[in-house]
């Protein structure tokens, strides 16, 4: 039984959309454009449909043969040089990172971008055992620097300004404050992290896929920060989640033409790295993490989550998410993924998240592997209302509203009641910003001087009425 | 070397116990119709739109005196081609460290894709992998008719069980991490470019 508190999803986009007027219309924006780029490109393949579909397929294939899947992953691993571990959750995860790299005597690490990594919450695990680890991905790297997780999977610091970037840059790497166009930035960054890459020892990463087949692991990245990573230091540790197998390597044909359109509206990330055993002079260690998936594929309502390839198309499309930010959902996945992904972890932590949402259903529409998340999203919602997880506000409002919905008379009479309502309640007790968070930026609507029922008495019956006499 | 610890015994009956009950049968992956376009023209189109650049040449002298005109700041060209000879052999360097002062790095790409402008470059054209990070600039031989249509033909081409390491580079490395805006040679090459040249 978890004893966190619950996150409040609300109040935190409210921190973000009323800190200027800058920040949330670029996020907006910026998200939106993305999701333009991923239309285009998803409107120009003819097959585009029938690959999602296929990629759904293919998904819900290895899942429900993931046991022999893995064994087969496992076994050709081995057999192209790499060691492979299984981990049952992060904090073993953890140990045997450290422990791979404390008996190489390795004490500077360089990372490529990682969500498993981060639900596992390795850096600080390392790190307070004296093993600095630099994040090599940009984005990840500014939210290192400033001390905050990624806002979004793909695009870690989307929430920020380049004013933002150049003052934290200014503090922590010595660039000139004044300085803040994103190509200085950059190669800023990039001097700044060469040395690192030269001096670690070992280069971490995670992967998009891996492929039963070949023992192949697959990682795709832009800056190719994954792949220095990969081939500098002598030692090469890849976290993998145990749903990222699949049976072919002809699956990737489907899966990287999905990919970076949905991620990004390219066709194709600029680096798609296959790793099949170590380099030459290299060593190489894979870790298999279950840390909770295994639990969810029992779940029969919820296990299609884990069919998620972490591309966030569903964040871009998302009115919540592209207003109230990532940093909102206070959660690894943030986003209408991590909605449903976050509660598996700690019902009571984010038993706020499933609200977070209008249900408006975009996701599940651009998801590329056809996850249902919106229909889960609302699932979600009844499961922690039952086990009790809701808070006092909204366990009240839907009592009434339960109540009054499945007794007629009494909705029609709070239906007239609720018209007079809107006409007199003052501003203040109906947007109350402790009641009622929802309110907060809306205005109220404009009460129908006549309710539906009543029109409907007025005007179809006798229509109706004379149609059946005629 | 296989750890088989308790973990592993664990995991694999957590998962059997939570299998759906429904398996799930394979699809068959089909067949798509490729674009009724010349191949070439539709990879140099993706190629531009990935920030790369092609380039025809005629023969390997005509490549190495375009490198020359490319990059002519360059003090360290290393050659993982037999074509061009560069300042520094592939075959004289066997680690990665040796490679950080790079400038331009020479290698080969086994085919194209089309449909992304993606090449295919494994460890065996590499020599040591780090060449195509740590070079500051990527020149890469292409013979003009290696083009594949889509990735699923790619992946029948690119034998995966053969090579250790292999990547589909689509142009240089790029960023967007700040405001969006695009900036090329983020942590890997700052430029890539294409040589038609066929296999010598």
């Amino acid at each position: 039984m978890s004893t966190s508190t619950p996150v409040d999803p609300a109040a935190r986009a409210e921190v973000f959309i009323r800190e200027d007027d800058v920040h949330e219309p670029m996020h907006d924006r910026f998200l939106w454009a993305t999701m333009q780029r991923r239309d285009a490109e998803a409107a120009a393949i003819p097959e585009w449909e029938e690959l999602r579909a296929i990629a759904s397929r293919i998904k819900e294939h290895a899942l429900t043969h993931l046991d022999e899947y893995l064994i087969e992953f496992e076994a050709n691993a081995t057999r192209r040089g790499a060691i492979v571990h299984w981990a049952r959750d992060g904090a073993e995860h953890n140990e045997i990172v450290y422990g791979i790299l404390h008996d190489r005597g390795v004490s500077e690490v360089i990372k490529s971008k990682s969500m498993l990594q981060e639900e596992c919450g390795m850096l600080p695990y390392l790190q307070h055992r004296d093993i600095q680890v630099t994040e090599s991905d940009l984005g990840e790297r500014i939210q290192q620097l400033d001390g905050q997780p990624p806002s979004h999977i793909v695009f870690p610091a989307v929430h920020k300004t380049r004013k933002d970037v150049a003052a934290l840059f200014a503090r922590t790497i010595g660039t000139d404050p004044s300085m803040d166009d994103p190509r200085v930035l950059t190669e800023a960054m990039r001097n700044n992290a060469r040395p690192r890459f030269l001096a670690a020892g070992a280069g971490m990463t995670g992967a998009n896929f891996a492929i039963a087949e070949t023992g192949t692991f697959v990682v795709c990245t832009n800056e190719g920060n994954a792949d220095i990573g990969a081939s500098v230091p002598p030692l090469h540790i890849a976290s993998i989640g145990v749903e990222k197998v699949l049976p072919k390597a002809e699956d990737l044909g489907v899966f990287l033409r999905l990919l970076a359109r949905s991620a990004e509206g390219a066709p194709l990330t600029q680096y798609s790295s296959h790793f099949s055993g170590p380099r030459r002079g290299g060593e190489l260690h894979i870790v298999l993490v279950d840390n909770g998936r295994s639990r969810r594929l029992g779940m029969p309502e919820f296990w299609h989550s884990l069919k998620c390839i972490r591309c966030g198309a569903c964040m871009n499309t998302c009115p919540v998410y592209r207003r109230g930010g990532g940093l909102a959902y206070g959660a690894t996945y943030s986003g209408p993924i991590g909605v449903i992904l976050d509660p598996t972890f700690d019902e009571l932590k984010y038993s706020e998240l499933p609200f977070h949402s209008t249900l408006c259903a975009s996701c599940s529409a651009v998801c590329p592997v056809k996850i249902d998340i919106s229909d889960q999203i609302l699932k979600y919602r009844r499961v922690l209302a039952d086990k009790g997880y809701l808070s006092l506000t909204k366990r009240a409002s839907f009592a009434v509203a339960g109540h009054v919905l499945a007794h007629p008379l009494e909705f029609r009479t709070m239906e007239k009641a609720a018209k007079t309502a809107l006409d007199v309640t003052p501003e203040f007790l109906l947007y109350n910003r402790t009641l009622n968070p929802w309110g907060r930026e809306r205005d109220l609507p404009q009460a129908a001087r006549q309710t539906f029922r009543d029109w409907y008495l007025a005007n179809r019956m006798n229509h109706e009425s004379e149609d059946t006499e005629s | 070397m296989n750890l088989k610890t308790p973990s592993r015994e664990l995991i694999l009956a957590e998962i059997r116990r939570n299998l759906p009950e429904a398996r799930v049968d394979y699809p068959r992956i089909p067949i798509f119709a490729t674009p009724p376009r010349p191949l070439l023209e539709l990879f140099e189109e993706n190629l531009k739109k990935a920030g790369a650049v092609a380039y025809a040449t005629s023969n390997a002298a005509d490549a190495a005196a375009k490198i020359v005109a490319l990059h002519p700041h360059a003090t360290v060209v290393c050659s993982a081609v037999p074509e061009i000879a560069g300042t520094r052999r592939m075959d004289d360097v066997h680690e990665p460290h040796a490679l950080a002062d790079v400038d331009v790095g020479i290698l080969r790409a086994q085919f194209g894709v089309a449909e992304n402008g993606a090449i295919w470059v494994t460890e065996e054209e590499l020599g040591v992998t780090a060449l195509g990070f740590l070079s500051q600039h990527l020149v890469v031989l292409l013979d003009p008719a290696a083009i594949v249509a889509d990735m699923h033909e790619a992946y029948r081409r690119a034998q995966l069980q053969r090579t250790a390491y292999g990547c589909f580079m689509a142009g240089p490395s790029a960023t967007a991490d700040i405001e969006a805006t695009l900036v090329h040679g983020a942590q890997g090459a700052r430029s890539l470019d294409v040589f038609y040249l066929p296999r010598a």
